[in-house]
């Protein structure tokens, strides 16, 4: 209604998910942020755990997630060209099964980390590390970034099944081609933050 | 003359915004951002009155040197209660979402912003908010004062700290999109026409305003998640004794504080623009330059945080970078105040409220403003550092600044969102109590500041009280300015008369559809031909036709 044309539309659309995309960086930014200061400032204690961590889990973790993206990617090709909406479907599916094997190898890692007593103020046993209190403030961070990406991941997955399930309706790639580059837009933003994650937390050491 | 002539009943059929749907439904899922823009209006007055209660009670406080009225700890929480109101609920919202919203897709020329249904989404996140501020006031409240400084709010205070965090960054994420709203609205939908150059300086404003809110906000948001995270699982973050620093907290609070001062002063400058072109009838005086500076102001402002922290163990080559950087906003600052002049210079002025509130802004803005100056300069900060100097100058911007084009605003659209005038007697009467009221209250305060009385303390030593007494005389007077207009306001809504489309012969295409507008902003859809605030050649164009006749 408030738009005159399709091309207004897909326009508003865009700019609209590349201004929260910003908004989105400038909010990691702030945590990162901290944590620069933080890992600058207490470089053995940070180094100490990333150590703690399992750099294969997340090499693995980072594989699925880039898979994932790729799937995303496709399922905007097809949009974009094609259109075909079995193949958006499957393309999305794809996207939304290595979103959640990537957030389920999350909650072992997680698990993991809790038997070890990792967990900041719940369950830290710091008797074996040489400087607990920095080391603690590593693993919130650690905990505090993951969570956040989680929460984005977890987000993204719902919308992005919600959409495969609206692939259904015939009109839909006349329509939806918008959502889905969109959503793939917001989707690689979340993989991006991501990659800056990785070697943040797990290659510290 | 044949103006004198009684006119014809308007047909008060024709539909409208309001009257084609009376359903209550019909408002609280409304997509239509002029009803969206005339909740907020009345959501934040509400907000705005609550704000005032803890304000009454801590200038009825201040009246005596001994804390009698209340104790302490309620003090604290009353000033608190005051600050985080006023700033996140009020101030930071106050025209962007209610004359920003019902105003600026109109003044583009489009029918609606592009995401109506973001736009009410983030009308309830406000609201959401708002109830959670409210929650924690139950419970007691919070003391910390409304910057939430730690390791005092995530270690020591023991005050219902999470439903007030959480509150302010669900109203957070409604200020990020209405921002977002109205970016992606200047840039897709404006009318056939209507190029950059000549969009309406209000239009301008809100642009830079929405820069910030899109910018800043997450900043804080973050932020104030580590600080409950850290309320909850004390792990250090910004606790000293842990190795946190609470210094971090500080630049990351005021990295959206700071710019957060022009997300509530832009918007005013913006209003003032529309009132001092109007009421001078006359071209804006320097548009290119009101419009840039606007841009500047958001873009220097997200540079000058630090001036916060000058006495807080900041680095002093830091400081000294921070005080140069505040200096600099000024320029622009000063550039938009002496367009103003100009434009009011040789104008034909008619003294209608709007306009009064106009000149009062100018005039407490550039106090406001020069105390600032005062504030940035290293040497001079470290002497009124947390006194009523400068409880003095940001009331000076915030209510001196964004109250009065707040009202000047209200005053100016209230035709244009309801169809009737306001009774202009009592405008320039609240106008100019407000004015005096203002001055009474806040003057003193730059007096007692310069002479050591701290902030936030409720005893004071009895030399002071004389002042005190002045300021809580002049609280008064502007408690009643303010009260007044709400009164004759919803009084006009029944018994002034009809404005027709364009009571004050304004341009700009708000004036050019019908008051109140219809549902879809226009009649038939605009298109534009001409710069601005074409004034003069409209002039020319009358007194053409009148020797024709």
């Amino acid at each position: 209604m408030q738009f005159d044309d399709a091309e207004q539309q897909h326009e508003a659309a865009a700019l609209g998910m590349w201004a929260f995309l910003a908004t989105e960086i400038l909010f990691f930014g702030g945590v990162l942020t901290g944590f620069v200061i933080y890992r600058h400032r207490y470089l053995e204690a940070f180094a100490e755990g990333g150590k703690e961590l399992w750099p294969w889990i997340g090499t693995a973790n980072t594989a699925v997630l880039l898979l994932s993206s790729f799937a995303m990617a496709m399922a905007v090709h097809e949009a974009e060209t094609q259109g075909r909406r079995k193949h958006i479907a499957r393309y999305l599916l794809l996207t939304a099964l290595l979103g959640a094997t990537f957030i389920c190898v999350k909650a072992v890692e997680y698990t993991i980390d809790w038997h070890e007593g990792l967990i900041p103020s719940l369950n830290w046993h710091p008797e074996h590390l040489s400087h607990p209190d920095q080391t603690q403030m590593f693993f919130f961070f650690y905990f505090f970034l993951t969570i956040l990406h989680a929460i984005h991941m977890t987000a993204g997955i719902g919308v992005i099944l919600i959409v495969a399930w609206q692939t259904r309706r015939p009109d839909f790639s006349s329509e939806k081609k918008t959502t889905v580059e969109m959503l793939g837009l917001y989707w690689h933003f979340v993989d991006v933050v991501w990659i800056f994650l990785f070697p943040l937390l797990y290659l510290t050491a | 003359m044949s103006e004198n002539i009684v006119q014809p009943e308007l047909p008060l059929q024709r539909l409208n915004y309001i009257n084609h749907d009376w359903s209550v439904w019909s408002w609280i899922n409304s997509r239509d951002h002029k009803r969206i823009g005339v909740m907020y209006l009345l959501t934040i007055t509400f907000l705005f009155f609550l704000g005032s209660l803890p304000a009454i009670l801590i200038r009825l406080e201040l009246l005596t040197p001994a804390p009698n009225l209340v104790t302490r700890e309620i003090y604290n929480r009353l000033f608190t209660m005051h600050g985080v109101t006023m700033v996140f609920f009020f101030l930071v919202p106050s025209i962007p979402t209610s004359l920003g919203n019902f105003l600026l897709p109109m003044m583009i020329g489009a029918r609606d912003l592009a995401f109506p249904r973001m736009n009410l989404a983030s009308y309830y996140l406000f609201l959401a908010g708002a109830i959670l501020a409210l929650v924690s006031l139950v419970n007691g409240g919070v003391d910390t004062g409304w910057t939430f400084y730690t390791p005092y709010s995530t270690t020591f205070s023991n005050s219902a700290m999470t439903p007030m965090i959480l509150g302010i960054f669900v109203a957070g994420f409604s200020s990020i999109f209405t921002g977002l709203n109205f970016i992606v609205t200047v840039h897709t939908m404006r009318c056939p026409g209507m190029y950059w150059s000549r969009l309406p300086l209000f239009v301008w404003s809100m642009y830079a305003t929405s820069l910030i809110l899109v910018l800043a906000t997450p900043v804080l948001a973050i932020t104030l998640l580590l600080v409950a995270a850290e309320h909850w699982f004390q792990v250090g973050i910004f606790d000293p004794k842990l190795g946190g620093d609470p210094l971090l907290y500080q630049h990351l609070f005021w990295f959206y504080s700071h710019p957060a001062v022009y997300i509530m002063i832009l918007p005013s400058m913006g209003v003032i623009s529309e009132l001092v072109t109007t009421f001078s009838r006359k071209h804006v005086f320097g548009y290119t330059f009101i419009a840039f500076s606007s841009i500047a102001i958001a873009v220097l402002g997200f540079l000058v945080w630090g001036h916060h922290m000058f006495v807080s163990g900041q680095s002093m080559y830091a400081g000294m970078v921070f005080s140069v950087l505040s200096f600099l906003v000024a320029v622009p600052s000063a550039i938009k105040v002496f367009n103003w002049t100009m434009t009011l210079h040789k104008g034909s002025l008619v003294l209608k409220t709007p306009l009064l509130y106009a000149l009062g802004f100018i005039g407490l803005f550039t106090i406001g403003g020069l105390t600032g100056l005062f504030l940035a300069a290293l040497a001079v900060d470290v002497h009124v550092h947390d006194t009523y100097f400068v409880i003095a100058h940001f009331h000076y911007i915030m209510v001196g600044g964004t109250m009065m084009a707040y009202l000047g605003g209200v005053h100016y659209w209230w035709p244009k969102i309801t169809g009737r005038m306001y009774p202009e007697g009592w405008g320039v009467f609240s106008a100019v109590l407000v004015f005096f009221g203002f001055n009474l209250t806040f003057f003193p305060q730059f007096i007692l500041g310069y002479m050591g009385m701290v902030r936030r303390v409720a005893d004071y030593d009895p030399q002071f009280q004389v002042l005190n007494v002045l300021s809580t005389a002049g609280a008064s007077i502007l408690g009643v300015g303010f009260l007044l207009p709400l009164c004759y306001l919803l009084w006009s809504l029944r018994y002034e008369p009809i404005a027709g489309d364009n009571p004050w012969g304004a341009t700009g295409l708000e004036w050019k559809s019908p008051s109140p507008p219809p549902e879809l902003n226009f009649e038939t859809p605009p298109t534009v031909d001409g710069p601005a605030y074409d004034y003069d050649t409209e002039t020319i164009h009358q007194e053409g036709k009148k020797k024709h006749v």
